[in-house]
């Protein structure tokens, strides 16, 4: 399968990534290997296999709605790139 | 011109009020200080995995319910991926093809016509953070990361931006009776989003659908639907064609602005959530929760009409709130005549909790005491004039009737004789009304009794009043 540069400019718009021109090129190849390598799973007869979204026959796991302890500002701000004293801080957001 | 209609349907985001978030334990208490209700769970650590709060589910399971939706048997979640600051894990953990609840409808009156409005589904979601735009940057507080909601999405029945307030208020209504969201629109715990698209009356296909975010307040439902179907119709009027478009409520301008275009438009690659077990609903835990439903507005309404005699105007105010209906239950069951509670409260009662800004629940007079005025009035201890000068004593102290009339000294004179002397005293000392009086001006007597009133502060029965009055006037 083959991802043009096209659809790589579109994957990299959607996650907010800035790519070269060479990149384009790169990353097109290399997507379009990942994605030849996952064919491979249709090779196999799923004929008789309910499709499932999960692999573990669970279902229902839950909690009760007790708060807990949550992280001291210091620590969840412990590793951002950037921050106020309160707050993460980002490049402005224009939509 | 064409005459045009409009299609219009709501997607409305109700925080659920539980006390922790959908997937962590950590607090949704509103207005803490920024970055202080987060854990490696809500803030997308590596390793982390969300396990589902019982209480949100049930809570999504009794809305569906109270809104005659089918509760899925098979439910999941799935992962909505998308990048923004203030969605750290890079996607919202979601429902898509297999939501919580499904098929369900509320009704709504408009102009006296009842319709009903399909609900297509309720599902449950995380919200998202905030983020606060300030010079070259913007911050992120991830406190409301993970807080629980439900997001009810209506067919598109709604034909005009009235039945569209409608529509939210009985939502907001039902929401607030089973206890699942506190509706409060200012704060964020209700928003809606509209889709809205026009048609010539008599086409069969709709035209093109425009989304509306951000209508967060209940006056700019209204406001900006009218003026969003407004633009729709000038455009096709001009000749134009619309485009599929996000737009967003500018309310301090007042208009519509656009976002982006169907082009552009975000492509989530939805896909089910590896993290989280699927969720199953079977009838007996459906039934468990349906027991522990309260009697929801509608059946209320009609149960006060029919039960207590009330005008549907008197029903529907009455049972707004669950609050407000409880308090007149209450004030009739203590022996307060129906239709005079109704009275009392719509009119003296609201007017002082208004005035007060106060909710019901915050109401110094309780539901026995209006009823022990109520009785006082009928024994004719007091007038229905001096009433509400009492009543507005009991607001300010707390205080019942009766405790207030005899303080006050404000018992009603009945006894004839001592009317009779205020009577004779106020005739004595206007002599040239009681001349024109008996020359044919009889409207004089409001005079006469404004005068008894005056001398007797109020207290005399008005009737016996009037009655004495005209004796002695036909006498002289
Ligand atoms: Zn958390």
């Amino acid at each position: 399968m083959r991802i043009d540069r096209k659809q790589v400019e579109h994957i990299a718009k959607l996650s907010r990534l800035s790519i070269t021109e060479e990149e384009k090129d790169i990353f097109g190849t290399q997507l379009s290997n990942i994605l030849d390598y996952i064919e491979k799973l249709n090779e196999l007869d799923t004929r008789d296999v309910t499709p499932t979204s999960h692999v573990i026959e669970l279902t229902n796991v839950l909690r009760d709605d007790t708060p807990r302890t949550s992280l001291p500002l210091e620590d969840a701000l412990g590793n951002a790139p950037d921050r106020t004293e309160k707050f993460y801080r980002v490049p402005k957001i224009i939509e | 011109m064409k005459k045009y209609e409009a299609i219009i349907g709501l997607e409305v985001h109700a925080q659920m009020l539980t006390d922790t978030k959908i997937f962590c334990g950590c607090s949704t208490k509103f207005g803490s200080e920024p970055n202080t209700q987060t854990c490696p769970v809500c803030t997308g650590m590596p390793g982390v995995l969300p396990v589902l709060n019982r209480k949100a589910l049930e809570f999504a399971i009794r809305t569906g319910l109270a809104m005659n939706c089918k509760i899925a048997p098979y439910s999941r979640f799935a992962r909505k991926n998308y990048f923004y600051p203030d969605l750290p894990k890079g996607y919202q953990i979601s429902q898509y093809e297999l939501p919580i609840c499904e098929h369900g409808y509320i009704e709504i009156v408009v102009d006296g016509e009842k319709k009903r409005i399909g609900i297509t589904r309720i599902h449950m979601e995380e919200d998202a953070g905030k983020n606060i735009h300030e010079g070259d940057h913007s911050l992120v507080d991830l406190n409301r990361t993970g807080v629980p909601l439900m997001e009810i999405v209506s067919e598109p029945d709604i034909r005009s931006p009235k039945e569209a307030v409608e529509y939210m208020k009985k939502l907001r209504t039902i929401l607030r009776y089973i206890g699942v969201c506190d509706g409060n629109m200012e704060q964020g715990s209700l928003r809606c989003d509209a889709n809205v698209s026009v048609r010539p009356v008599g086409q069969e296909e709709f035209g093109t659908k425009v989304e509306v975010k951000n209508i967060n307040s209940f006056k700019f439902v209204e406001r900006a639907l009218d003026y969003e179907i407004k633009r729709q119709i000038k455009v096709l009027e001009e000749g134009g064609t619309l485009v599929q478009e996000t737009r967003l409520w500018d309310s301090g301008a007042g208009v519509t602005l656009s976002m982006r275009t169907k082009e552009e438009a975000h492509d989530y690659r939805y896909f089910p959530e590896p993290d989280l077990v699927p969720v199953t609903v079977d009838e007996k835990w459906t039934e468990d929760i349906r027991a522990t439903l309260p009697e929801l507005p509608d059946a209320k309404r009609e149960r006060f009409i029919s039960e207590y005699g009330l005008p549907e105007y008197d029903a529907d105010l009455l049972t707004s709130e669950r609050a407000l209906a409880d308090w007149y239950e209450e004030a009739v069951k203590s022996g307060g005549q129906p239709k005079a509670v109704s009275n009392w409260m719509m009119g003296e009662l609201m007017r002082l909790l208004n005035e007060a800004n106060a909710s019901i629940e915050d109401c110094p007079v309780k539901p026995a005491q209006l009823a022990g005025m109520l009785k006082l009035i009928d024994k004719g201890t007091i007038s229905g004039k001096i009433a509400k000068t009492v009543f507005e004593e009991m607001y300010k102290t707390g205080k019942d009737a009766e405790t207030i009339v005899n303080e006050k000294g404000l018992v009603q004179i009945t006894d004839e004789n001592a009317i009779l002397k205020t009577v004779d005293e106020v005739l004595a000392s206007n002599p040239k009304e009681v001349e024109r009086y008996k020359n044919g001006e009889e409207k004089l007597i409001g005079f006469f009794v404004g005068q008894v009133m005056k001398l007797t502060k109020g207290k005399a029965n008005p009737k016996a009043v009037n009655e004495l009055l005209r004796k002695r006037l036909k006498e002289q």
